[in-house]
């Protein structure tokens, strides 16, 4: 692959992601390599509703965590993920991007 | 197989399928709606989830069951949709050679989900209003249902 080659993620958004930006999922092309930081920071400004995002949320790629400086590829499928809702005891109460770029 | 039902928990079907007769010590964790003195008349929560990573991620934490505790057996299933007070969203069932094992592979396996199976929950209140439970304390108002 060579620097500047297009790619094509598809981007999916959950439960109050969605409900900010008013779609389940969109298609994004970027600039390759890129990172899902830089995913996040394009659909940011170019989706609207998008620029109410964290500009560090959780993220997955094809249905795995992921640390936000993950490469994508061409073909992914990258999911914004709001906090996780399962833990509102004070057992757990680290949901952010720090939880997998730590772990 | 599938970790995720819209159905009532079906607490008999799990304890069968952890079931083994070499394995003398089963514990069940059921994860219950509630509208306790901390929540605000909720009258049930709308669970939604990334289903297909759902799925990928509770087959990972079994996986890691097995090979942190190899005798044990493990059955687990996570409800969506509503799910009114007083319901299980959640039953986790583990059979183990002895109860030490049973017990610490349930109490990894809700952990685990709590901090990494992606799914949401929309609390309904009795005055018709409905926020995502965040668990940064600050709860948002849900939009238009």
């Amino acid at each position: 692959m060579r620097d500047g080659t297009p790619g094509t993620v598809r981007v999916r958004f959950f439960a109050r992601y969605a409900e900010l930006v008013g779609r389940e999922e969109t298609a994004l092309t970027v600039s390759l390599p890129a990172t899902v930081e830089e995913v996040v920071r394009r659909l940011r400004v170019e989706l609207p509703g998008a620029h109410d995002l964290p500009e560090r949320p959780l993220a997955a790629v094809n249905s795995k965590h992921v640390k936000l400086d993950s490469y994508v590829k061409d073909g992914d499928e990258v999911a914004l993920l709001p906090p996780l809702a399962g833990g509102s005891g004070p057992v757990a109460r680290r949901y952010d991007a720090t939880l997998y770029e730590t772990a | 197989m599938t970790y995720l039902t819209r159905d009532p928990i079906a607490i008999e079907r799990l304890l069968t399928d952890a079931a083994c007769p070499g394995l003398g010590g089963t514990c069940v964790f059921l994860g219950t709606v509630r509208n306790g003195a901390d929540e605000h008349g909720v009258t049930g929560i709308e669970y939604s989830g990334y289903e297909e990573m759902v799925e990928a991620e509770f087959a990972r934490i079994i996986a890691e069951v097995r090979e942190r505790w190899p005798a044990a057996r493990a059955a687990v299933r996570h409800r969506l949709g509503l799910v009114p007070v007083g319901a299980a969203s959640i039953g986790i069932a583990v059979a183990a050679p002895h109860r030490a094992e049973a017990f610490a592979a349930c109490r990894y396996i809700i952990e685990a989900v709590k901090q990494r199976v992606p799914v949401w929950k929309k609390e309904l209140r009795d005055d018709g209003t409905a926020i995502w439970v965040d668990p940064s304390g600050h709860p948002v108002p849900a939009g238009p249902q």
